[in-house]
């Protein structure tokens, strides 16, 4: 019903043409068996930028919470602000030039068109590496981690430390396809990941999640493909049953937690009480036509995603008020570029259906036998004690627990979440 | 953000310079003392409904979902239909002339503005009674009531059937006003409602909910001010604490439960486990976080709204016979866009913290001694069984199952539903 709103198809268009003139990526050409690799480029039309603009200018307000603090929602005055700015001086074209100053490439797996970044290092022996975001995420939450993982040199790294690395927008996320009928969760996507890093002629490979990332490491790893050599996960899921079970109900925790246990389980007893959008998403995906519909509506639900120090997540609500950052701390634009991205794509309801899709547990541990990495970032949903590491992952080759970062690790603290995945990966080089 | 959008203060506004040359009702003019009650009436101004509908020609949709079924949601290509007739041929002058012919008023109570319809019955010794809507209705899904409530002996029931009528709008709804602080939780109006009656004059009267009436509804029983002399609803809070702790804990069924109330019980189990309560838990932590896209997408208020399990039954007015028609199902969708209550109405669930509106023990059921009369509809999401509202009402004057309507009884069956008022309240005569 909308005549000035861009559809995927229309920008995949746009990426076709582009495809057309370009070249394929030296390793896949031995593919080119329907298995195609082709470049891609972003060029989001003008008048989906004009449409956008239009209506956050447009946008009918509720009234104000009637709370002083977040805790029924983003606060009118905060997303008011985001608004303005968003209509105004925001500049998606900055972010677009981002992404297309990186070999970005598209194709399909099991039926359905996969976007990634792929990006491979000057260095020799580089270890090829895949990165997998979350939800209220995208590519935009990898993008500072590209170059000190790929460009070791340039940040305190040896060469030795180099990756390729391959970053790919999960299935209904961002530039990939939407899936048109059900079974999209994170085994499919694993197993989808899995083809897409064999494709790319990579023999020997490693992978990273946290968020919905961790999830699809953690079915990697249980599915073992030939040529993973390990995971290394920011969300790992080590709850043992009995915790979880207490966590979840509410209950008084189990006899004889160590303190660190305890305070995990502290811990997961708050997440589980900020985790109703996932419960939400879970149940009813397709009512959420305001945030298809409403720019502003799609910003509040995409900013009410929770960390250990706050709901909205404490790094995302300081955010907002960050013009810049020499450190790599999270900004506002980083904040809307990933929004856009969200909106401009139409990815509200498809990337919530992947809640939908999943019926396992959050945190529960999964039985993965390959090597495991684990780095612990404070803010995130629990810290994951070194105790409950050890018995859910019988081969865990690195745990490490820092002082900083929270839930979106690699996009609050870029370099030392760089600095984790070289440190967690190094035994597994070849000498 | 934007200039063209009517503010409730303006719809407001239209209603006070409609009261200046309105009287008051007569028992009024003895309250006058600043508890007044103004006459009120509807106006919208036609730029709401040319900005309604160029919103609706102007939404963009998600894609399709992935199943057949409900399962995921509001289902497209349904809703699209219907989202299309209401931006097209969808007429809400109709609603608002036929709200308009029935008296309606504002008076402000702890302070919060507070619409009501009052409509008194021309037989005498009519029973006062306050019915309160729930979420997603207002006070269209009681008008059909009105008629057999008030004049019983122009819809097959007698003179003495009667009753004068209160149909109030909750805070935050409808044409009530938002409140800007918390504590408007159930138990804080019902005591708006029974200040509402003495202010109305009424020394005896009884109270009717369904949905959120009913935990009003029960929470004025609890309080047993001066006057109320019992109470009907329609979504008991029975469930006996040891069921509760069983669903809560995903099972088994206690031990002991006969045929009947073991198949409430799986029955409680497949509602909560198939996600029809995701609405009331993310309302309940995050109303703010959900308002926004309501506030600004008809199409993402209509959606919201149309989830609840009780429209499940409803197959988008394909029926035109069946109640609510498509037209009364806009009609309440409409009055929430147009008075801007996405938000403030999905409030009342933070205010419940929580609290399930069926389980005894969360609503208190034994502190009322007070009558409480019960009927039950078949397609209702819980269905009582007689047994666990006798544990949970001590005194339970009235048990009925009836044979059809469901969750929102007096939308769907006004007839069945004011015939069970009648037989409920007789005895309170």
């Amino acid at each position: 019903m909308c005549a000035t709103s861009p559809t995927r198809r229309a920008l995949l268009a746009a990426s076709a043409a582009a495809g057309a003139v370009s070249l394929l990526p030296g390793d896949s050409a031995a593919a080119a068996d329907g298995n195609t690799v082709r470049p891609f480029k972003i060029n989001v039309p003008e008048a989906a930028l004009v449409d956008l603009r239009r209506r956050i200018a447009a946008t009918r307000w509720p009234d104000r919470e009637t709370v002083t603090d977040a805790s029924q929602g983003v606060k009118l005055a905060t997303i008011q602000e985001l608004a303005r700015y968003w209509a105004t001086d925001y500049d998606w074209r900055k972010v677009e030039a981002r992404l297309n100053a990186l070999p970005q490439f598209m194709t399909e797996i099991d039926g359905l068109d996969f976007h990634f970044i792929h990006v491979r290092s000057k260095h020799e022996n580089a270890l090829p590496l895949i990165v997998n975001h979350g939800w209220p995420g995208s590519i935009i939450e990898q993008l500072k981690i590209i170059d000190p993982l790929t460009n070791p040199t340039a940040y305190g790294g040896g060469a030795s430390d180099a990756f390729d690395v391959v970053i790919p927008s999960m299935p209904g996320y961002g530039f990939s396809g939407k899936p048109t009928t059900t079974g999209w969760g994170p085994e499919r996507m694993a197993r989808a990941w899995a083809e897409l890093m064999k494709r790319l002629g990579y023999n020997r490979y490693v992978a990273q999640g946290g968020d919905w990332g961790a999830f699809v490491v953690d079915q990697m790893g249980l599915q073992a493909p030939a040529g993973l050599l390990a995971i290394h996960s920011n969300m790992p899921a080590t709850v043992p049953t009995d915790v979880n079970n207490a966590a979840g109900a509410g209950a008084p925790p189990p006899a004889g937690l160590s303190a660190d246990e305890m305070r995990a389980y502290q811990q997961l007893i708050r997440t589980f009480k900020q985790v109703e959008y996932a419960k939400y998403m879970a149940a009813r995906p397709q009512t959420l036509y305001g945030i298809a519909d409403s720019p502003v509506g799609l910003a509040a639900w995409l900013l009410d995603h929770n960390d250990a120090d706050g709901q909205p997540a404490a790094a995302v609500a300081s955010a907002l008020d960050r013009t810049a950052s020499a450190t790599g701390e999270l900004t506002r634009d980083e904040i809307l570029d990933n929004i856009t991205l969200y909106w401009l794509t139409n990815t509200g309801v498809s990337a919530s259906r992947l809640y939908w899709e999943y019926k396992g547990g959050f945190f529960n541990a999964k039985g993965v036998k390959i090597p495991v990495a684990i780095t612990v970032f404070p803010g995130e949903q629990y810290e994951a004690p070194r105790s409950w590491a050890e018995r859910a992952y019988p081969n865990l080759i690195y745990y490490n627990k820092v002082d900083k970062g929270g839930h979106f690790a690699a996009w609050e603290q870029p370099q030392l979440f760089s600095e984790e995945v070289r440190a967690a990966f190094r035994p597994l080089r070849r000498p | 953000m934007s200039a063209t959008r009517p503010t409730r203060r303006d719809v407001l506004a239209t209603a006070a310079a409609a009261s200046a040359v309105s009287f008051l009702p007569g028992q009024l003019a003895a309250v006058d003392d600043g508890n007044k009650i103004r006459p009120f009436h509807i106006n919208i101004p036609e730029d709401a409904l040319v900005d309604l509908r160029r919103r609706i020609a102007a939404t963009r949709w998600p894609d399709r979902e992935t199943v057949n079924d409900r399962s995921q949601g509001v289902q497209l290509a349904k809703f699209q239909e219907l989202v299309r007739y209401w931006g097209t041929d969808y007429d809400w002058r109709k609603v608002e002339a036929r709200l308009n012919a029935l008296p309606q008023f504002m008076t402000t109570i702890d302070d919060v503005d507070i619409h009501f319809i009052h409509v008194r019955s021309r037989h005498p010794n009519a029973l006062p009674l306050i019915m309160t809507h729930g979420w997603p209705g207002s006070v269209i899904e009681l008008l059909k009531t009105v008629g057999p409530l008030t004049d019983p002996t122009a819809h097959g029931g007698r003179a003495e059937d009667a009753f004068d009528l209160v149909l109030p709008s909750m805070p935050g709804y409808g044409f009530s006003g938002k409140p800007t602080g918390t504590g408007w939780n159930p138990d804080r109006i019902a005591r708006a409602w029974a200040e509402l009656m003495r202010r109305l004059g009424y020394a005896r009267y009884v109270a009717q909910g369904g949905d959120w009436g009913s935990p009003v509804t029960s929470a004025m029983a609890r309080h047993a001010p001066a006057g109320l002399l019992g109470i009907h609803v329609n979504l008991p809070a029975t469930v006996p604490p040891d069921v509760a702790a069983a669903l809560a804990g995903g099972g088994p069924a206690p031990a002991g439960l006969s045929e009947q109330e073991r198949a409430v019980f799986e029955a409680l189990m497949t509602y909560g486990k198939q996600g029809n309560s995701a609405y009331f838990v993310m309302m309940s932590a995050r109303p703010q976080a959900v308002g926004y896209g309501l506030t600004d997408s008809p199409a993402g208020l209509a959606a919201w709204m149309l989830m609840h399990p009780g429209f499940v039954p409803w197959a988008y007015g394909e029926n035109p016979e069946k109640s609510p028609t498509k037209d009364e199902v806009l009609d309440d969708i409409t009055l929430y866009w147009l008075t801007n209550t996405g938000t403030s109405a999905a409030r009342l669930y933070w205010e419940n913290g929580g609290q399930s509106v069926v389980l005894a023990a969360a609503q208190k059921t034994a502190e009322i001694s007070l009558p409480v009369a019960v009927t039950v509809f078949p397609g209702e999401v819980y269905r009582a069984p007689e047994t666990w509202a006798r544990r949970a009402y001590r005194n339970l004057i009235y048990f009925h199952e009836v044979d059809k309507g469901g969750h929102f009884a007096a939308w769907e069956q006004p007839e069945l539903f004011s015939a069970e008022l009648r037989a409920a309240f007789r005895s309170l005569r």
